[in-house]
C-alpha cells in the first residue's frame, strides 16, 4: 500500500449527526457520533433542545403550583415524578399523609411503572424492528390512562400526588375495575413476551449489546432497571421504603450481564411485580381521608365551603398565597420507573421554593452512552438508546 | 438511624479535620460542609472509607444565595448502596473562584458539573469537557442565578424574510407579574383601573 493510500485509510473516521429529528432518538436527542466505518468511536449527546427552565419556573410558583411542572418532566410516568416532590414538601412541612393516601399513592405509582415500562419495552421492540408489541402495549396503556383520568380527570398530566396526600379519593367502582384489569394484563404480557423474549432477531439485536458491569454502573450513577440489570439488587422501595411500600411483598428482579436484553427482562419482570403490589395495595387499602386534616396545607371539602366562612377563607388563602414552608432543605428520593428520582428542595420560609433541583435518572443514563456505546455499531446505538429508557422531558427539564 | 448518622458525621469530621468545616443533621439527613479546595480528597475519602462507601454520586447541583460573601453553594448528594446511607456535602464558591472537578472521583459528575457551569456560571477546574449543556448554542448568561430574570433577555422566532431563526430582545405583551404575598398589608400603590378620575378630579376642581 502506498503512503498516500495508508494516510487516506487512517483518516477515514468521520462525524455523523444522529437526530434530533430521528424516530429512534426517542424525542429530541442530537447525538454527534464519531465513526470509524460503522463503529462508534465517540458519542457526544447534545441535549437541551427541550429545556424549558422548569427549575427556574418553580422558583416563581407556590409549592402547590409547582406540582404540574413535575408531570411534564417525564411525561410517560407523570405520577412517578410528582411523588418525590410531594415527599420533599411533606418532609419540610413536617406532615405525614393519612394511610389511605399512602396506599393510593403506591397503587398509582405502580400503575405508572407499568405505564412507563410498557412504553419502553414496546418502543424498544419497535426500534429493533418489532411493530406488533407496540400496538398491543398501547392498547393496555390506554386502559391505564383511563384509570388516571377517572381518578384525577387527566389522562397524562395528573397533578394528583400533592403535598399532604392525594387530590381526590378513588371514585366508586374504580378499585374493582383496576383489579379486573390486573387479572387480564398478564395475558398481554405473555403475548408480548412470546413475540420478543426468545425471538431470534430480537436477541441478535440485544444480547451482549451495551454491557455495563456493576461497578461501572454505580460509578456512572445509573439507577433503577439499568443498575438492576447489571446485577445490583438495589431498589429504593425496599432499601429506603416510603409511603406504604414497607407493607408490600414483592421481589426485585436483577439481571446477570447488564446488556440490553437483561434490561428488557428486568423491566418485564418488574411489571409483573408491580401487578403484585397493586393487588396488595387494593386488598389492604384502609378507609379514611386522603389528605391531611390540616386546613393550612390541604383545602377543605367543597361542601364545607358552602356553609363555613372559615373554610372559604382557607380555600382562598391556599389557592392564592399557598402555604409557607419552614426554612430548611431536604433531598427526597423515590424509585421512579426509570430509577432514582431525587428532588433537592431548599426552602427559605416563604410560600415559594427557593431552589428545587430535580435529579432525573435518565440524565445519568444518557451521560453514560459514550461509555456504553463506544465500540458498538451504529445500529447498536439505537438498541442501547431504546434499552436505556430515556425521555427528554426529564433530561432537559 | 439518627444516632448512626451522627456517629458517621463525627467519623467524617474526625478523619478529615483539616478539610471538613462541620457536620449537621438536617431533617434526618447528614450534611457535611467542606473546604472548596479539598472537595476531591473529601469525596475520595467518602467513596473509599469502609464506614462510608458512598460509591454513587446521586446528584450535584448549585444553589445561589446572592447576599452571601461566597454566593454559590455546590451540593453533592452521595449514596452508599452497601451501607444504605446518604450524605450531602457542600462547598461554597463565587464567580471568581473555581471548584476542583470531581470527575476523577465519580465519572457521573461530568454532566452534572457541566449543567452547574451552564446554569450558575461556576467554573470547575480540571473538568475534561466543560461546555454548556442545557441552554442554547451561543447562549449568554447563567439562567439559574437569582439575578437572571425569569423571562430571559432574548427570544427566538423564525424570520420568513431572512429564512432563518433570529434572536431578538424579549418583548412581553403583558408585564411580568410576580406577586409578593409576604407583605399582604402594604396595600396597593397603583391607580385602580377606571379610577383615574379620583386624582385628576382633585387637581382639576
Amino acid at each position: 500500500m502506498t503512503e498516500a493510500a495508508e494516510a487516506e485509510a487512517r483518516i477515514k473516521s468521520f462525524t455523523m449527526n444522529f437526530g434530533p429529528q430521528h424516530p429512534a432518538a426517542h424525542g429530541v436527542l442530537r447525538l454527534v457520533l464519531e465513526m470509524d466505518g460503522e463503529v462508534v468511536d465517540r458519542a457526544d449527546p447534545h441535549i437541551g433542545l427541550l429545556h424549558r427552565g422548569t427549575e427556574k419556573l418553580i422558583e416563581y410558583k407556590t409549592y402547590l403550583q409547582a406540582v404540574p411542572y413535575f408531570d411534564r418532566l417525564d411525561y410517560v410516568s407523570p405520577m412517578g415524578m410528582e411523588h418525590s416532590y410531594a415527599l420533599a414538601v411533606e418532609r419540610l412541612l413536617g406532615i405525614e399523609p393519612p394511610p389511605r393516601a399512602k396506599y393510593i399513592r403506591v397503587l398509582y405509582a405502580e400503575i405508572t411503572r407499568i405505564l412507563n415500562h410498557l412504553l419502553n419495552i414496546c418502543a424498544f421492540g419497535l426500534d429493533v424492528g418489532a411493530l406488533t408489541p407496540f400496538l398491543w402495549g398501547f392498547e393496555e396503556r390506554e386502559k391505564l390512562m383511563e384509570f388516571y383520568e377517572r381518578v384525577c380527570g387527566a389522562r397524562m398530566h395528573a397533578a394528583y400526588f400533592r403535598p399532604g396526600g392525594v387530590h381526590q379519593d378513588l371514585p366508586a367502582g374504580l378499585a374493582d375495575d383496576i383489579l379486573a384489569w390486573c387479572d387480564g394484563f398478564p395475558r398481554v404480557l405473555d403475548a408480548i413476551e412470546v413475540l420478543l423474549t426468545e425471538n431470534r432477531i430480537f436477541k441478535q439485536r440485544t444480547v451482549d449489546i451495551g454491557r455495563v458491569g456493576a461497578e461501572d454502573a454505580v460509578d456512572w450513577g445509573l439507577t433503577g432497571p439499568m443498575l438492576r440489570a447489571s446485577g445490583v439488587a438495589w431498589d429504593l422501595r425496599k432499601a429506603q421504603p416510603y409511603d406504604a411500600y414497607e407493607a408490600m411483598d414483592f421481589d426485585i428482579p436483577i439481571g446477570k450481564n447488564g446488556d440490553c436484553w437483561d434490561r428488557y427482562l428486568v423491566r418485564l419482570e418488574e411489571m409483573r411485580q408491580s401487578l403484585r403490589i397493586m393487588r396488595q395495595a387494593l386488598a389492604q387499602m384502609p378507609g379514611g381521608p386522603v389528605k391531611v386534616n390540616d386546613r393550612k396545607v390541604a383545602p377543605p371539602p367543597r361542601g364545607e365551603m358552602k356553609s363555613s366562612m372559615e373554610a372559604l377563607i382557607h380555600h382562598f388563602k391556599l389557592y392564592t398565597e399557598g402555604y409557607h414552608v419552614p426554612a430548611g432543605e431536604t433531598y427526597a428520593v423515590t424509585e421512579a420507573p426509570k430509577g432514582e428520582l431525587g428532588v433537592y428542595l431548599v426552602s427559605d420560609g416563604t410560600n415559594r421554593p427557593y431552589r428545587c433541583k430535580i435529579r432525573c435518572p435518565d440524565f445519568a443514563f444518557l451521560q453514560s452512552i459514550d461509555f456504553v456505546g463506544r465500540g458498538h455499531m451504529l445500529a447498536d446505538i439505537v438498541a442501547i438508546i431504546g434499552s436505556m429508557d430515556i425521555v427528554f422531558g426529564s433530561i432537559d427539564r | 438511624m439518627g444516632q448512626t448518622l451522627k456517629e458517621l458525621g463525627d467519623h467524617v469530621a474526625a478523619s478529615l479535620p483539616q478539610h471538613v468545616l462541620g457536620a449537621a443533621i438536617i431533617h434526618d439527613q447528614l450534611v457535611v460542609s467542606a473546604k472548596r479546595e479539598a472537595i476531591v480528597p473529601v469525596l475520595t475519602f467518602l467513596r473509599d472509607d469502609p464506614r462510608c462507601l458512598f460509591k454513587l454520586l446521586s446528584d450535584l447541583c448549585g444553589v445561589d444565595y446572592p447576599d452571601r460573601p461566597e454566593r454559590f453553594e455546590i451540593v453533592y448528594n452521595l449514596l452508599s448502596l452497601k451501607l444504605n446511607q446518604r450524605i450531602r456535602v457542600k462547598v461554597t464558591t463565587d464567580e471568581e473562584h473555581s471548584v476542583p472537578s470531581v470527575t476523577a472521583v465519580y465519572r457521573a459528575a461530568g454532566w452534572f458539573e457541566r449543567e452547574t457551569w451552564d446554569l450558575f456560571g461556576v467554573y470547575f477546574a480540571d473538568h475534561p469537557d466543560l461546555r454548556r449543556l442545557l441552554t442554547d448554542y451561543g447562549f449568554e448568561g447563567h439562567p439559574l442565578r437569582k439575578d437572571f430574570p425569569l423571562t430571559g433577555y432574548v427570544e427566538v422566532r423564525y424570520d420568513e424574510d431572512q429564512k432563518r431563526v433570529v434572536y431578538e430582545p424579549v418583548r412581553l405583551t403583558q408585564e411580568f407579574r410576580s406577586f409578593d404575598f409576604l407583605s399582604p398589608w402594604e396595600g396597593m400603590n397603583q391607580v385602580l383601573p377606571g379610577d383615574e378620575k379620583a386624582k385628576a378630579g382633585e387637581g382639576g376642581k
